[in-house]
């Protein structure tokens, strides 16, 4: 049979940012995908000799649109680690709130992205409708709604008082009874199944010797969560990662939406156990020496390499993004399945370009 | 918090000392690059229940080469193509190679000794590369984890 190669990207309807694949076909059937990126690449880390230490933490914010606190908490975590400074822990509870309201609003954006991708637009709308309710309690403690600039090296800029606590609280509620509604039709609709169930199979040994990270690694059965290093105030708030055995799109999908409810729980639980204090210290000097720095972003593992000299500009600066960890299984899943599936396989990897082409 | 395990090794035992890793399960974190003055020092960072431990190994700052792991751990093909495209460093072997083309950068190895990017320390004068920017000798310290 003759073999067709269909361009899929740089533009493409299920993909917001781009990544190119030229497909190699047969009829309907992918023989291969060769991908492409680099479309866009920022060249962020080459900043880092510019610009100094303590700015930089804005540049490191704007990584990513999406995982943007959690990029400035691992970037601050990292300075932190080489200076040795002590982080007051009411700051580190708050990072962990930010960060977690973080993991919300990308997995409901997922999910809307996920629905608009195989034509269920009122499931679409429905998820972004409920992310708005969780921008709006990221709006009215940090100020900003994708960038949050909250974090610095030292601590947090803004806390949360009580009584805002308490709306948030009331807020969570209401929002994790929507939830509950929404992931309901992910997890039953036989809509979604059809789409889902046994598409871009990976295994779990599959997973882990292509490097996966974060959901796309935990639904193939690895029960691998950085969380659980106790970084943040993780060390009081166990994890315990959320796993699927089924490697598909759907066992990809249920993770995700298990881990909204996850987050939720820790957030009640952070704001229950918030120690009174400051939340910044004064940081003083430039650093010496180097780290590797890991954390949990809402796609996964994201890893910081940094290297100083003791001047106040960091030597190297090296991230590592999860979506970047996760394309090589994108590539490995696309081999053999149908043309129609390789919008659904390549949503679910939940890919970042912004963050890859850093 | 912890200190980190870095092993130092040469170029030639890279192969297997990555195929060691294999053989215990680990999996490939990442390979980053950094450009040092004269050298381009490489770290392979590696993961077995959560714990971090890396090869590090250098290289030289000239025709630098090396050979790709990526027969032994695929995901490799990435970082190989990455510090290909961003330092200029030769790998052999690769086995997806982009060829230069997997980043479309506007200069040729940005992050190498050798790339013309001006410079913001040093006014309006044009620069050479990473090692003009760097105000400081680099110093010899020890490597912390989370």
């Amino acid at each position: 049979m003759a073999r067709t190669v269909i361009p899929f990207g740089p533009q493409h309807p299920v993909l917001p940012e781009p990544v190119h694949l030229d497909l190699v076909v047969e009829d309907e059937k992918v023989i291969e995908a060769r991908p492409s990126i680099g479309f866009i690449h920022r060249g962020l880390e080459k900043l880092a000799e510019k610009k100094d230490y303590i700015e930089f933490v804005y540049v490191a914010e704007r990584i990513c649109g999406i995982c943007s606190f959690i990029h400035g908490q691992t970037y601050c975590q990292a300075i932190e680690t080489i200076m040795n400074i002590a982080v007051p822990p009411r700051a580190l509870y708050l990072r962990t709130v930010w960060g977690e309201l973080s993991r919300i609003h990308s997995h409901l954006l997922w999910l809307g992205l996920m629905a608009d991708g195989m034509g269920f637009e009122s499931l679409f709308m429905h998820s972004w409708r409920m992310r708005e309710k969780v921008l709006n309690i990221i709006e009215a403690t940090t100020g900003g709604r994708v960038i949050f600039g909250s974090c610095k090296v030292g601590g947090v800029r803004r806390d949360i008082n009580a009584d805002t606590i308490k709306t948030i609280l009331k807020d969570l509620d209401e929002i994790e009874k929507d939830m509950r509604d929404l992931t309901r039709v992910f997890i039953n609709d036989s809509s979604v199944k059809a789409r889902l169930c046994g598409i871009g199979v990976l295994t779990k040994q599959e997973a882990w010797d292509l490097g996966c990270v974060g959901p796309m690694l935990r639904a193939s059965g690895v029960a691998q969560d950085l969380r659980q290093q106790g970084y943040a105030a993780f060390k009081d708030i166990p994890v315990v990662p959320i796993t699927r055995t089924e490697g598909d799109s759907y066992a990809r999908c249920a993770v995700r939406c298990e881990e909204l409810f996850q987050s939720v729980e820790i957030i009640r639980q952070a704001f229950a156990k918030i120690p009174d204090g400051e939340i910044a210290v004064k940081v003083m000097g430039n650093p010496t020496g180097e780290t590797i720095t890991r954390t949990e972003q809402p796609r996964g593992e994201v890893v910081y390499h940094l290297k100083a000299n003791g001047s106040k500009f960091l030597q190297r600066f090296r991230v590592r993004t999860p979506t970047f960890a996760n394309l090589p299984a994108m590539l490995k899943v696309l081999p053999g399945c149908d043309l129609a599936d390789v919008p659904m396989i390549v949503l679910t990897i939940d890919p970042c370009i912004s963050c890859t082409e850093r | 918090m912890s200190q980190e395990q870095i092993e130092l090794i040469t170029i030639d035992a890279l192969l297997e000392k990555v195929r060691a890793k294999k053989a215990q399960d680990c999996r490939l974190v990442q390979i980053s690059a950094t450009q040092l003055p004269g050298s381009i020092e490489l770290t392979y960072s590696f993961d077995l229940n959560s714990q971090l431990t890396n090869l590090r190994l250098s290289l030289p700052g000239e025709a630098p080469h090396l050979p790709s792991v990526s027969s032994i751990y695929l995901c490799a093909i990435l970082y190989e193509n990455e510090i290909h495209d961003l330092f200029g460093v030769q790998v052999e072997g690769m086995a997806i190679d982009f060829k230069g083309k997997f980043y479309r950068t506007a200069i040729k190895f940005p992050f190498a000794a050798t790339a013309k990017i001006p410079c913001a320390s040093s006014a309006a004068a044009p620069a050479t590369g990473a090692a003009a920017c760097a105000t400081t000798p680099p110093a010899t310290t020890g490597v912390k984890t989370i």
